[in-house]
């Protein structure tokens, strides 16, 4: 799916996340973010994507929820204040990041 | 005197013990690293809690698992030291290595989750991953005239992810068998979206536990448990209250792997999704639930990675190239309650599709739809586990997946 996000053409996969995770600039990340309704982000926002995307650059995948409680700074219960229903899921989305891994 | 250590003998260290003693000349010596006295077969513990008394049949002791010529130390390991090639055991004993196979699965962590462990543990809370939990839940529901059962997996990744909703069907049969399921409310609240992760396994599966009358709370990610006033609380502010809990618990690898610098941050090994080499260390391999991998915690993916693994652990002893030859794939039994049972095969690129196991087109046993063949070949299995899976005798099983007999997803959603 193709969409227009900070003036840049965006593939996106079909439940929001980008195909290419190079594309993502901060200004996609709050085109992303205004998508889901979270708008303007607060700076403890970007201290999660910020975390997602370094981690994600460090160990080649997606950070769980659980893994961004522990290490972000960010506690669990304020992850679900700044990304209502499923932080995990939804932070990955805005860091341009893929959709994070479930188990199998 | 060259040294095959192995830490854990459970599923995957046995067959990779037994299988390597076999292998392996006179100038190796084999030891396993394993502090219970007892093997326990996993999947046997899903049928206690309905009243199953087959103890017996599902412990054996540890001895009897192993090959004559394989050393076991019962004892607890306390570091790895990579540098020196040594396992420091409790107590302070050294143990050396030329080639060291991590197995030491994956434990359960209730006191993760705040609420869990206190009086009501093992008695209106309960797990059935462990023998105790297994029966106390079973004089649990033996005495439940009704309410509501809420089974809770706190979070991912767990062994046998299938086990939860065979717990469910299989609750569902025991409450109507009793003449009290209209007084019994199943709930199912998972951290995922749906019944499974895999699209096509996760539709069949839904749409059973729809059938089934079993309520799904989805997305549903536990912070705590009021034990008193018998609440399950998720971090997004829902509250689901119970009669009865049976939780899954948060899982981890072995305490030592974090200490010694080997797990992730549960704990898990990151090893390399081919070749079953744990990263960054020649000398280290992984495999079952130890490892990071994103296939299934079971004790088939054990069974496939064991041949991959024996493989490999020859050729890097002979200091010939790994070959990348698993390929994660896995296959499970899931009962479906009153006798029946569906079969899954998959792999990391190819989710579980229809068709037939082992052989393709003939069988017997029927892939992703109900069947009583494949009850009874998960009955069987545990026979096969003890005296060919466990010996590292050869099965007709073959550690790729094939796509032999299978439908393929495009034709079945053309066709839905």
């Amino acid at each position: 799916m193709l969409h227009e996000y900070a003036g840049k053409t965006i593939e996106t996969t079909p439940d929001g996340f980008l195909v290419d995770s190079a594309q993502w600039t901060p200004a996609v990340g709050e085109a992303l973010a205004a998508e889901v309704g979270l708008k303007p982000l607060s700076e403890k926002h970007w201290q999660v994507i910020t975390f997602c995307r370094e981690d994600a650059a460090k160990e080649g995948q997606s950070p769980t929820v659980r893994r961004i409680a522990k290490l972000s700074g960010v506690s669990m219960k304020e992850l679900y204040e700044l990304f209502p229903k499923g932080p995990g899921k939804l932070a990955a989305r805005i860091a341009g990041l893929p959709k994070p891994q479930g188990c199998v | 005197m060259k040294h095959l250590t192995i830490l854990g003998a459970g599923t995957a260290g046995t067959i990779v013990a037994n299988r390597m003693r076999r292998e392996l000349g006179r100038d190796w010596q084999v030891t396993v690293v394993d502090p219970a006295l007892d093997h326990l077969y996993q999947p046997g513990l899903l049928f206690l809690p309905f009243g199953a008394r087959d103890e017996q049949k599902i412990l054996r002791r540890r001895s009897l698992t192993l090959a004559s010529g394989v050393r076991w130390l019962d004892r607890a390991v306390d570091n790895v030291d990579t540098l020196t090639h040594q396992v420091a055991l409790e107590g302070g004993e050294k143990v050396p290595y030329d080639f060291l196979v991590l197995a030491t699965g994956a434990h359960l962590q209730p006191q993760e989750t705040p609420g869990l462990l206190g009086s009501a543990w093992h008695k209106s809370i309960h797990d059935f991953y462990t023998l105790e939990g297994a029966q106390t839940l079973r004089e649990s529901l033996e005495g439940f005239r009704g309410g509501r059962l809420v089974l809770n997996v706190v979070d991912n990744p767990i062994k046998c992810p299938v086990a939860p909703l065979e717990f469910l069907f299989l609750a569902d049969e025991f409450f109507t068998r009793k003449g009290r399921r209209k007084d019994v409310e199943l709930v199912y609240a998972t951290p995922l979206e749906g019944a499974f992760t895999k699209p096509m396994a996760s539709r069949v599966l839904g749409s059973l536990l729809e059938e089934k009358g079993i309520r799904v709370e989805p997305e549903f990610l536990a912070s705590e448990v009021d034990a008193d006033g018998k609440i399950l609380r998720s971090f997004d502010g829902r509250e689901v209250p119970y009669d009865l809990l049976v939780t899954i618990p948060l899982h981890m690898g072995a305490e030592f792997l974090g200490t010694s610098g080997l797990g992730n941050d549960l704990n898990f090994v990151p090893t390399d999704r081919h070749t079953l080499q744990v990263k960054g260390q020649d000398r280290l391999f992984a495999l079952g639930d130890t490892t990071d991998l994103p296939s299934s915690k079971a004790g088939s993916v054990a069974h496939f990675q064991s041949e991959v693994l024996a493989e490999n652990l020859s050729r890097a002893i002979a200091g010939r190239p790994l070959v990348p030859d698993f390929d994660g794939h896995t296959n499970c039994f899931v009962e479906s309650g009153f006798g029946r049972a569906i079969l899954i095969d998959f792999n990391y690129d190819t989710e579980p599709l229809p068709g037939h196991f082992p052989l393709p087109w003939l069988g017997p046993m029927t892939l992703l739809g109900q069947s009583r063949r494949n009850h009874w070949g998960k009955l069987g299995f545990r026979f096969l586990y003890w005296n060919a899976l466990l010996p590292a005798r050869p099965l007709p099983l073959p550690h790729r997946m094939s796509m032999r007999g299978k439908r393929p997803a495009s034709d079945l959603l053309q066709a839905a």
